[in-house]
């Protein structure tokens, strides 16, 4: 009796232990790829040395592969960012600014790595970034420092953490210093 | 003797004509169009079209492939023709000037910015303009700006930024249409606009680098109105000589049947050479430049000028003398008539119908004088036209016939009248595009490139002008206010304005004198940081920025130079002449017009400035042209009717001859109204073709004074012949694409047949 319950123990873990020990940053993107669309809230802190203190905000993440991303602020003020190709858009005070994101390395980082991290496009990811993945698909920690000089000069690392195929949080490191920290719960099943 | 004279004469005129054409320039672009004594609003459209950038841009586009080729194509292209002199620049989305755009905006900042005003830099100020960079810092744009917080925490560069046009999208790192379906370029050429030989060989070039490309399965597409006029010139010269290569081969063989003799045939094909010679010479002498109009015009005249050698070949037969005595006087009326009917238009605003006028008028009396001086002297001797009297004489009962169908023929003029009255409010075209040569499907690619690149087609502008740059500029700044309330108020989307880029010397010293001393500054600072969550310490670049600004050389116009800026300002603002302009074009709201007469009354206080309506303006100009045109030829009607009273010395005869001319336009006029084509000026010019063409029938059928009282057979037979190859020359015209000779040949071609017949239905009985 004993036994049987040890072993049905044993077969029960089984699975998972030849899950993590196969789960990788390939299947990772793999289950990430699988989502076509997702709409979340996000709550962002920003530490920047400038100010004294960390400033807050907030608002909902719209994401549909495999490039489209927006940022729609609703605190402390209405404001959005949308990416699309290669394409920024920005609206803030009723006026919306178009923008070549390749002009703009500082926010192409960035958006990037969090791109291809939703897209699950490992090859685009690696081509700026040195990944490496830690955790269990159930709590994952993805982290990416930039390869690329240029970037380097204003990003340190990022760190996105996730369970499954959903993000939870997305950490940037400045290289000045300054931190952002993004805290994300999915609002629609994909 | 008098023999040589005449063909040496005319061999010297012809040689001097060849060369003059040898150097003539030719054209097919919106010139022609263009007032030849503008108002101040016209004369800065006219120098927009002409030498603005405007009409030296050209709009290119590629599709096929994918995505990647076709930016790597674009920059390949880009790559070969920015090298090229003749190419002034080119834009396709990759970064050229971005760093210097950057540079110039952030150096200069406290000049370029609108918000710098005293208040802005009081502790109230300062504490508004730094909470709000805050914001940004926080916000998603956040981290362009952050890096500029300690020497701009105003955020004047991100004032400056937003007021800044925003680009087409972006593509694997080149422009492409919103659907990314196609990649756009848009190339600037050195040459002006109406150059259009300097334009064909800029098109050319661009094809050829996209040709030596090698790019399978990808196309070229091009708009822009250098692209047009090469085009529509393209088309002209096209159809102009596959029609006169199809009327002439018509009217040979037509003239072959009858002379029988090579020698004759081409001897008829002097006058018509001679006149068209003669009329492009003189043309390209008087204007300059030889429009494509005009060329056009001169296929349909050989359907005219080839009358009066049939006059002379069939109606002499072998005695050339007695021809020149009897029938030489009755011709040479004609050709008077016809130059009194084309006199008038040399006198329109309109130069293309002033070289019509002139063309007409020095190709016919040109061919009429080669038939009367030159050929009788080379008609081969022994030379004898068919036997026609078997038609002659059939022709003669025809004609007795016809008198009776008077009744039935005004009958059908009266039918006309009334339909002419039924349409009297819509039988002119009034807008300018119905007489432009070029094609729909240009025009829609024009429009669908210019949308793909976000640069909608302006129509209001303000036009502020003054004597110097700093004037226009002031002037235009307080322009730009009442705009910008207007922009404000939901009246309007937006503006350009030169100023925005270079501002007037005295706004940047206003600007200048704001920006308070060091000391003052800092102690500002350290009030207005209170409660925000910024130390002072870190803003001391600031400090530093705002006391060099004090200080800084103000900006002139050659610091806009290699930065993506000097072409707004050259596009912008305008020196022509001793003037200077500046142009302010306004955008509307999506989906909403421009409420012209809302702006034009905000502007109303304002000194040299103007909205200007380039639709209404440029549809204005052309009805003004018609209207002229309508009553150019009625004088030149007048002018036609004391021309016959002169000569005639008789009221009766004068309305016998005038009578079927009037018959004929009215009787073609209502017919085009009936089949809904509206009359455009061109019309005109064919309505004063057919009065031409038709006084020589009227005139023959006159012929009472010299008592010989019927048409002879020989003479029906001339005027029947000189009409079939009128609606051979003519009524090729009536199938082209290009609108103005279309225009012309649907109304000549009837119009001479109708001519003839009316003539012949009215003429006087001399004997009951």
């Amino acid at each position: 009796m004993m036994k049987t319950s040890f072993l049905l123990i044993v077969l029960a873990l089984a699975p998972a232990f030849t899950f993590a020990s196969e789960w990788n940053l390939d299947l990772l993107m793999h289950d990430l790829a699988a989502v076509r669309s997702d709409h979340a809230s996000f709550v962002e802190i920003k530490s920047i040395a400038m100010l004294d203190k960390p400033v807050k905000s907030s608002g909902e993440l719209y994401y549909a592969a495999p490039s489209h991303l927006e940022k729609r602020t609703l605190k402390p003020r209405p404001e959005s960012l949308t990416v699309d190709g290669d394409n920024l858009i920005i609206a803030r005070n009723g006026q919306i600014h178009r923008l070549q994101l390749q002009k703009y390395p500082e926010i192409a980082a960035f958006i990037d790595s969090i791109r291809g991290t939703l897209s699950g496009d490992r090859t685009a990811l690696e081509k700026n970034y040195k990944t490496s993945l830690e955790g269990t698909p159930e709590r994952w920690t993805l982290l990416l420092l930039p390869t690329d000089p240029r970037m380097q000069k204003v990003a340190k690392e990022i760190r996105i953490k996730g369970e499954r195929n959903a993000l939870n949080s997305i950490e940037i490191i400045q290289a000045d210093g300054d931190s952002s920290v993004m805290t994300i719960e999915r609002l629609t099943r994909p | 003797m008098k023999t040589h004279k005449g063909i040496l004469l005319w061999l010297a005129f012809i040689t001097a004509c060849i060369f003059t054409i040898v150097h003539s320039r030719f054209t097919a672009d919106l010139s022609a169009f263009l007032p030849r004594n503008p108002t101040p609003a016209q004369q800065i459209l006219l120098e927009q079209i002409e030498d603005g950038l405007a009409s030296r841009l050209i709009l290119v586009g590629i599709e096929g492939g994918d995505p990647e080729r076709r930016a790597s194509l674009s920059m390949e292209i880009a790559k070969k023709l920015r090298a090229d002199p003749r190419f002034a620049s080119l834009s396709n989305g990759e970064d050229v000037y971005g760093e210097r755009d950057k540079a110039y905006l952030f150096e200069h900042r406290y000049l370029l910015s609108p918000s710098v005003t005293p208040s802005r830099f009081e502790v109230a100020g300062l504490q508004e303009a730094l909470s709000e960079s805050i914001d940004l810092i926080a916000s998603p744009a956040g981290l362009l700006f952050k890096s500029l917080l300690p020497r701009d925490p105003t955020g004047e560069m991100a004032r400056l930024l937003e007021q800044m046009e925003s680009a087409p999208m972006m593509q694997d790192g080149a422009w492409a249409s919103k659907d990314g379906k196609r990649a756009l370029m848009m190339v600037e050429t050195r040459a002006s606009g109406s150059d259009t030989d300097a334009q064909q060989r800029a098109i050319e070039e661009i094809r050829k680098a996209f040709d030596q490309s090698h790019a399978p399965g990808m196309r070229l597409l091009m708009a822009g109105p250098g692209v047009f006029s090469v085009n529509s010139r393209e088309t002209i010269k096209g159809e102009v000589s596959m029609l006169s290569a199809i009327s002439i081969s018509l009217i040979a063989i037509l003239l072959l049947l009858v002379y029988r003799s090579f020698v004759a045939l081409i001897l008829s094909f002097l006058p018509i050479i001679s006149g068209a010679l003669a009329g492009i010479a003189a043309v390209s002498l008087a204007f300059g430049t030889v429009h494509g109009i005009t060329l056009g015009f001169g296929t349909a005249l050989i359907g005219e000028a080839v009358d009066y050698s049939i006059y002379l070949f069939v109606q002499s037969g072998r005695d050339k003398d007695e021809w020149i005595r009897r029938f030489w006087p009755t011709v040479r009326l004609g050709v008077l008539t016809s130059i009194a009917g084309f006199a008038t238009l040399m006198f329109s605003g309109f130069p293309g119908l002033a070289q019509l006028g002139l063309y007409a008028i020095s190709g016919l009396v040109t061919a009429a004088l080669t038939t009367r001086f030159v050929l009788p002297h080379l008609i081969p001797a022994g030379f004898n036209i068919r036997d026609v009297s078997a038609i002659g004489d059939a022709l003669s009962r025809k004609v007795a016939l016809a008198k009776r169908a008077r009744w039935q023929a005004i009958a059908l003029l009266l039918a006309a009248c009334i339909v002419l009255f039924m349409h009297r409010n819509d039988l002119w075209n009034e807008k300018i595009s119905s007489l432009s040569p070029v094609s729909q499907a240009d025009v829609a690619l024009d429009a669908e490139l210019r949308s793909d690149m976000g640069a909608p087609d302006v129509r209001y502008m303000v036009v502020v002008s003054g004597k110097d740059q700093e004037s226009v500029l002031q002037t235009s700044e307080n322009a730009s206010s009442i705009l910008q309330n207007q922009v404000e108020l939901g009246a309007l989307g937006g503006f350009e304005s030169p100023s925005r880029y270079l501002p007037s010397l005295r706004t940047q010293r206003v600007r200048q004198m704001s920006l308070p001393d060091p000391a003052t500054l800092a102690s500002r600072l350290s009030q207005a940081v209170a409660g925000l969550p910024l130390k002072a310490e870190r803003l001391s670049p600031f400090l530093a920025d705002v006391e060099t600004a004090r200080h800084q050389a103000l900006l002139q116009r050659s610091d806009l130079e290699r930065t993506s800026m000097s072409m707004a300002i050259d596009a912008l603002l305008i020196r022509h002449a001793g003037r200077t302009s500046a142009l302010l074009p306004l955008k509307a709201r999506d989906g909403k017009d421009i409420h012209a007469q809302a702006i034009r009354s905000a502007l109303a206080g304002l000194d040299g400035v103007l909205l200007i309506d380039m639709k209404a303006e440029s549809d204005h100009l052309y009805s003004g042209y018609l209207h002229e045109a309508i009553l150019l030829s009625l004088t030149g009607t007048a002018l036609i009717v004391l021309l016959l009273l002169i000569s005639l010395r008789s009221w009766l005869r004068v309305i016998y001859i005038v009578l079927p001319l009037a018959a004929s336009v009215i009787t073609v006029t209502a017919a085009l109204a009936l089949f809904h084509q509206q009359l455009i000026i061109m019309h005109l010019v064919g309505l004063l073709l057919v009065v031409a063409v038709g006084s020589n029938y009227a005139l023959f059928f006159d012929r009472g004074e010299s008592g010989i009282s019927e048409c002879s057979p020989k003479t029906l037979v001339s005027m029947l012949f000189a009409n079939l190859t009128a609606v051979a020359g003519f009524g090729l015209l009536a199938f082209s694409r290009v609108s103005i000779l279309q225009a012309i040949g649907v109304t000549v071609a009837p119009g001479v047949i109708l001519a003839l017949v009316y003539s012949a239905i009215f003429a006087k009985e001399n004997h009951g």
